[in-house]
């Protein structure tokens, strides 16, 4: 009975053993040499960052306390007056929020168009020229390498405080990241409606405005959505620097130990974040679900 | 044997009449298409006038950003080129550092937050909710925070980016198991394996090369935010940066510029490849 089920001899059966051992050990070799390589670079980088474990876990109680200071006494008998003094600056604060997130649309739209009229010479599959195709690209990995922050300090410089400088240096990231993105879909667009219209005698734009258009406003559309949401929360951020928004608030409120001003900013930001993400999701979907029904 | 026979001998006009519907738009996308862009418009010229923008300051503005760019030209280390290098080097170290304690502490946390690994819908609610939280505030907001709690330096700038990074991480990792393929862990189930085994021997070799790309690609946008959170103290090349940008030392601020232009151009290079490896090996396996 046993010998239908092992058929193979014994000697090649411990050949085959012996290849998988062998086998296995080179790969537990290998993972070794990648982990032990990880280790060192650790360990590099923790010399070079400074890494003081000692000081964290004498400090770390700072960090949880932290929360506990920054949470509102709210309490069951006056509710209604401790949420009052928690936000106590309902004046301000939401137009602040508003600021930012307007500060994020126009940097957004800026950015977009601006992606959206380059992506298109910018892309391998269907670019006029190559040596302009090369100077797009470099243009888009400048713009979204260099850090927003850096543009918004610039142009903070240049054009005084408030919310224009903002705006700049948001569109400029999001000039750099759409353009990216944007070429990425055209490049990947079937061919044969383009050749057909080329086939049909138009030039470039209307090649591009006929049978490639059609093709990427769906994912051109996604992705904007999706980069609005984003710059929404670098829209709190770039106002710590001077550039408009709700982040000169924050920025003062965690330099200056407001805790409960903290806590009241951050959940109106996470919130709108969150509802935002909602809202451009739906889109999302509503314009995906349209491109399959093609 | 004519050769321009007309395919089609009908009334093109009773054609167009029995497919109105798939020629022609609704009137409701009529009126989308119309009210979209106008919408959008609308919101435009809000904007502009809610947000005051100073459209005198514009000129004078771009003559002085001109100014600032033509103050680049020749890039200079201003003699802090050792300064330079090591806030450099400091800023690798944290993305580096960052990124391999944010995806430590991520794997477990996925394992709770998706959907055919948790253990109970309760708290895979609570852990997605709280990856939400961490991941909506930003990066910069937790180096100011843990500025305050470990003092100034690199080492606030590592827990800022593995903080923020575990919640964006946790998220994807769990999108990555719940894409899995569930007849792997039958199979090594139904071959009598236990609970754990079913974990690593039916989902590990699945998720792995996910998480890997995954993780080198949060290296690279790691580069790039770590050379920010400097202008807030914590570590790296950002204060150098900001200072020179407030001081006005702009053949320096192009020099840095630079330098991060071919530093994350390299790291993109290289985890590019090792990307390229990983993935290759899995479409091989």
């Amino acid at each position: 009975m046993t010998s239908g089920v092992l058929s193979v001899p014994q000697e090649r059966l411990e050949a085959l053993l012996a290849d998988y051992d062998r086998e296995i050990a080179r790969r537990r070799w290998r993972s070794l040499a990648v982990l032990a390589v990880l280790a060192v670079l650790s360990v590099v980088a923790g010399y070079f960052g400074e890494v003081d474990l000692g000081n964290l876990a004498k400090h770390i109680s700072n960090f949880t306390s932290y929360f506990g200071r920054i949470l509102p006494k709210l309490s069951y008998s006056h509710f209604g007056a401790d949420v009052e003094d928690w936000y106590w600056n309902l004046g301000g604060w939401p137009r602040l929020l508003l600021d930012t997130i307007l500060i994020a649309y126009l940097g957004t739209l800026l950015g977009g168009v601006g992606a959206f009229v380059l992506a298109f010479l910018a892309a391998a599959n269907v670019a006029p020229n190559n040596a302009l195709r090369w100077g797009i690209k470099r243009l888009f990995e400048f713009c979204r390498t260099v850090p927003d922050l850096v543009f918004a300090l610039m142009f903070v410089s240049a054009f005084g405080l408030g919310p224009f400088a903002g705006i700049l240096a948001i569109a400029i990231h999001t000039f750099g990241t759409l353009g990216k993105l944007f070429t990425e879909v055209i490049e990947n667009i079937d061919m044969k409606p383009i050749e057909a219209v080329r086939a049909a005698g138009s030039r470039f734009v209307e090649a591009m405005r006929f049978a490639a258009l059609p093709q990427v406003l769906p994912g051109f559309a996604s992705y904007t959505l999706l980069r609005f949401e984003i710059n929404v929360r670098s829209g709190s951020v770039v106002g710590m620097v001077g550039a408009g928004g709700i982040g000169q608030d924050l920025f003062v409120a965690i330099r200056k130990f407001y805790y409960t001003d903290v806590s009241a900013i951050l959940l109106m930001i996470i919130i709108t974040v969150a509802a935002i993400d909602l809202v451009t999701e739906r889109i999302r979907h509503r314009v995906a679900g349209r491109e399959v029904k093609r | 044997m004519n050769p321009r026979r007309p395919i089609f001998a009908g009334d093109p006009s009773e054609v167009l009449g029995r497919h109105r519907g798939l020629l022609e738009a609704s009137p409701l996308q009529r009126v989308t298409s119309v009210a979209g862009p106008l919408g959008l418009l609308a919101l435009t010229v809000f904007a502009v006038w809610w947000l005051a923008i100073p459209f005198s300051q514009i000129g004078p503005g771009l003559i002085l950003l001109v100014k600032f760019i033509s103050l680049m030209f020749p890039p200079s280390t201003g003699g802090h080129l050792a300064l330079i290098m090591t806030a450099m080097g400091e800023t690798l170290a944290i993305a580096f550092l960052g990124t391999m304690i944010a995806s430590i502490v991520a794997v477990p946390i996925s394992f709770l937050a998706a959907r055919n690994t948790s253990p109970s819908g309760i708290l895979r609610f609570v852990v997605r909710r709280c990856l939400d939280t961490i991941r909506g505030v930003d990066a910069l907001i937790w180096a100011l925070v843990f500025v305050g709690v470990v003092g100034l330096g690199p080492f606030a700038g590592v827990l800022a980016i593995a903080v923020s990074d575990t919640g964006a991480l946790g998220k994807l990792f769990s999108e990555a198991i719940e894409a899995t393929e569930e007849r792997a862990r039958e199979s090594v189930v139904a071959s009598g394996g236990t609970g754990w085994l079913a974990v690593r021997f039916g989902l590990l070799p699945q998720v792995l090369p996910i998480v890997a790309g995954q993780v080198l690609y949060f290296f690279e946008s790691n580069v790039r935010s770590a050379t920010i959170i400097g202008i807030v103290g914590a570590g790296g090349i950002g204060l150098q940066l900001s200072e020179q940008i407030r001081t006005y030392d702009f053949d320096q601020v192009a020099f840095v510029v630079i330098l991060i232009l071919v530093t994350v151009s390299a790291i993109d290079w290289i985890s590019g490849k090792l990307r390229f490896a990983i993935i290759g090996r899995r479409a091989v396996a």
